[in-house]
């Protein structure tokens, strides 16, 4: 464990100042991606398939052509095939040989306005061959099933089943013998369960302006989690050199892992290099719901046997995962974290990743850990209530610990499910009396997190006070979380620290914003980077003073003399060192580029009371507590507001939101009206208790937060729901028709 | 010699074997190792994988060091949101 966390006392790491971006949102000042203009500037707009699954046997854009207005038409003839890694982002950026879901793009124009741009998108004719769809994961694994994609066979599986499939790869996870556990228990539960897809519910649709001029070269903003990746992606779509297109990331109205990947991007592009102009692009919140990633939807075995004094000896899952019409369901990720949270001695997890007539996947917040959650969870809730046994100790018994052999490989290091659990039980809220018709549910959830790649660069000013540039998009309050981390190493004050997000010219590579890994991962470039610069000014101090440098330590924003010959010299402070840089040496920056690695498992549980209505079905959350493990609370209002909005998202999805699609393989509630997110006047305030056992992987003992919040809420709600009716919910989400028909069943 | 446990998906190319001993210094080196062993996983190894060492993830990092009692064990690539 780095020295820092045992030993340092923080000053301003942990405290809750202002965030540097609040005034701008609130006056609403601040640039979003569909604010962004250029002048001479075209509409873009994209046409989409009706048709959840058709051959398109032509495209005849002639017409729209001829529109007056018409700058510009692409399809998928602009973005030729190439041996890059991106045959299934330009399969979805563009449909080719065929429409895999309703909402698929076929075709795009720019125009002069968005009237001329739409008249243009009604005059392109598409001939379609309508095709057999399938969009429920379970019927798309049969062997009668419509077939996607004629050349996919399943990964990962024994060299017999080389066959036409939908599904595209097996993983498998665990140890022991589940079955010889089974044999051993008093107690066995199998269920199974059924998962709904939901969107990440972004409130800042998709935009982007592209601006590609006769050289080549051209710049694109927009609003995304990871604005390398967009630039990857959009030059390799378009056969640009990576140098030639500069990326500038938006401040972003909601990413949740749904901006992790490209759609509009790419074509904006090849428009505004086709037309010679600048093309806006801004995707409707149809569009939204019906072309960009929403979850993977699942079905799902979960079998668990214990002994009556409550230790669990065999557990098992079954996962089958649709991520959509491509490869990635995350059905792997799924089954790595179903029993995660468990010391288990006989395990076995396996995932199928299946592709659907539906949207290509995106990321969720932990995706694919809830679906899984929800039905592990629940089961361990059942044995807990048949063994009479409270649901806390039930999980504390067979927690897994430090030296824990995960169900998914490795050997636990510290981590702090016990602590959250028993956190969670002392916590007046396990305690407070229910009424009739209430109930009270429990459940624990487990994320990986990651760190990956991050360049950062701190440049100290004249005055003394500091420009920080971060390549990761804040779409959490991370610019408040680096600056305070930057003040707490260079000993200044946290309004000395101004953080913004640089473009993709302007810092080495990053990657995307996800993983829960910018306070983790751009923090530990920013203290990195803090401390080269501490050494430069130390150096410089050194010179001044006329002694060597290693005599020279940095103590609260001063160089000091050290040691027994360095002599009586007054401190120096940054401001003092800076304001006579440019004849000490030039310009005094630190940067960092790394890999961050040792990011840290994270583990959370939760607590809900619930009342449900038996004439209506619908369920009322009254209170709900969240405890999860922080490593290292930076800025703890940012910190609770990652446990409190992931728990609101999954509390959504639980009880409310998914994907519905017709017979007809469209979806029927693309908008905020038909598909419902909870609101404040839903909920109750979530409280929140910050736990922070040290992550030994980080200077400062920080572990990711953002994704592990969302992971227990569906569970945790229909613990809830048992326990007020008796009644064990199988089907997320549990919306009152669900809720009505399981309780006139029972 | 360094042990290296390797997910249920890949032992299809091990004969079932969860375990494997591969004569490697860094991560790089286990990767090459079980290449080379194993042609058919080169494809899911090549397409990017996760390892542990001792506990600890690891997504980028072909240096890192491994050393005969090490705990290796090759994942699937760890994704996020």
């Amino acid at each position: 464990m780095p020295k820092d966390i045992a030993t340092r006392t923080f000053k301003q790491v942990g405290t809750r100042p202002l965030r540097p971006d609040g005034i701008e949102k609130v006056t609403g000042r601040a640039r979003f991606g569909a604010d962004f203009s250029l002048p001479g500037m075209l509409v873009g707009k994209i046409l989409r398939s009706p048709h959840a699954h058709a051959r398109i046997l032509r495209i005849d854009t002639s017409a729209a052509a001829a529109l007056p207005g018409v700058k510009a038409i692409v399809t998928a003839k602009d973005f030729p095939e190439a041996d890059d890694g991106l045959h299934d982002i330009r399969m979805n950026v563009m449909a080719r040989e065929k429409a895999l879901y309703d909402g698929h793009a076929v075709a795009a124009v720019a125009a002069v306005s968005a009237a001329v741009a739409r008249e243009a998108l009604r005059l392109i004719r598409v001939d379609y061959e309508v095709l057999p769809h399938v969009t429920d994961v379970d019927e798309a694994m049969k062997p009668t099933a419509p077939i996607l994609h004629p050349h996919m066979v399943t990964a990962h599986e024994s060299p017999e089943a080389k066959r036409p499939t939908n599904v595209a790869g097996k993983y498998e996870f665990g140890h022991g013998d589940p079955e010889a556990g089974f044999r051993k228990a008093d107690h066995v539960v199998a269920r199974t369960f059924k998962v709904e897809a939901a969107h990440q519910g972004y409130i800042e649709p998709h935009a982007c302006v592209a601006n590609i001029t006769s050289d080549g070269q051209g710049d694109l903003w927009c609003c995304t989690q990871g604005h390398f990746m967009v630039r990857a992606i959009s030059a390799g779509l378009n056969g640009m050199d990576l140098s030639k297109l500069r990326v500038t990331a938006s401040e972003i109205g909601g990413g949740f892992g749904g901006k992790t990947t490209v759609y509009i991007e790419p074509v904006a592009v090849a428009l505004s290099r086709k037309a010679g102009k600048p093309v806006k692009i801004v995707m409707t919140r149809d569009e939204v719901f019906r072309a960009t990633g929403p979850t993977h939807s699942a079905s799902i075995d979960v079998k668990i046997g214990a002994t009556k004094d409550g230790r669990i000896t065999g557990a098992f899952a079954e996962l089958r995962y649709q991520g959509g019409a491509f490869p990635g369901s995350l059905a792997d990720m799924g089954a790595m974290a179903a029993f995660a949270c468990y010391d288990l001695e006989n395990v076995r997890s396996i995932g199928w990743d299946v592709v659907t007539n539906r949207p290509k996947l995106a990321a969720y917040r932990a995706p694919s850990a809830p679906a899984v959650c929800f039905a592990v969870e629940s089961v361990i809730d059942e044995l807990a209530r048949k063994m009479g046994m409270d649901p806390i100790d039930f999980r504390l018994k067979n927690a897994a610990r430090e030296g824990t052999l995960s169900s998914y490989g490795p050997t636990y290091q510290a981590i702090g499910l016990e602590a959250t659990l028993r956190a969670l039980k002392a916590h007046p809220h396990y305690k407070a009396p229910l009424k009739p018709g209430q109930g009270r549910g429990v459940a624990c959830g487990f994320w990986f997190n990651f760190g990956g790649q991050t360049c950062t660069s701190l440049n100290i000013g004249l005055d003394g006070t500091v420009a920080l540039s971060v390549g990761t998009p804040d779409i959490g309050g991370s610019r408040a979380s680096m600056c305070l981390m930057a003040a707490e190493e260079l000993g200044i004050p946290y309004d000395k620290v101004r953080c913004i997000v640089a473009d993709t010219a302007s810092l080495g590579y990053n990657d995307v914003t996800d993983g829960s890994r910018v306070t983790f991962s751009s923090g530990l470039a920013t203290i990195t980077a803090a401390r080269n610069a501490i050494k430069v000014m130390c150096a410089r101090a050194a010179a001044i003073w006329g002694i060597p440098e290693d005599a020279v330590e940095w103590v609260d924003g001063h160089a000091r003399p050290t040691g027994p010959n360095a002599g009586n010299f007054p401190p120096l402070s940054l401001a003092d060192i800076a304001a006579q840089s440019h004849q000490t040496g030039g310009p005094i920056a630190g940067h960092c580029e790394v890999t961050a690695e040792g990011a840290g498992v994270s583990f959370g549980a939760h607590l809900a009371d619930v009342e449900v209505d038996r004439e209506t079905g619908a369920v009322k959350v009254l209170r709900y507590t969240v405890a999860q493990d922080a490593g290292k609370a930076v800025h703890p209002a940012y910190v609770e507001g990652q446990y409190q909005g992931g728990a609101v998202q999954g509390i959504g999805w639980a009880l409310n939101e998914e994907y519905v699609y017709g017979k007809d393989g469209r979806l029927q509630n693309p908008g905020f009206l038909d598909y419902r997110i909870p609101v404040c006047s839903d909920l109750p305030m979530i409280d929140t208790l910050i736990l922070e056992i040290p992550n030994p992987g980080h200077p400062y003992g920080v572990r990711g937060v953002g994704e592990t919040p969302i992971v227990p809420p569906m569970a945790t709600i229909a613990n809830a729901i048992a326990s007020a009716t008796g009644v064990r919910m199988t089907h997320v989400p549990m919306s009152p028709p669900r809720v009505l028909k399981a309780l006139s069943e029972a | 010699m360094v042990k290296v446990r390797i997910w249920g998906g890949l032992r299809v190319h091990t004969g079932g074997e969860a375990e494997v001993e591969v004569d490697a210094q860094d991560l790089r080196g286990v990767v090459a190792a079980l290449g080379a062993r194993y042609p058919e996983m080169k494809p899911a190894l090549e397409g990017g994988v996760s390892m542990s060492i001792d506990g600890r993830l690891y997504t980028n990092r072909w240096f890192e060091k491994v050393r005969p009692d090490s705990e290796v064990v090759v994942l699937p690539r760890i994704v996020g949101g």
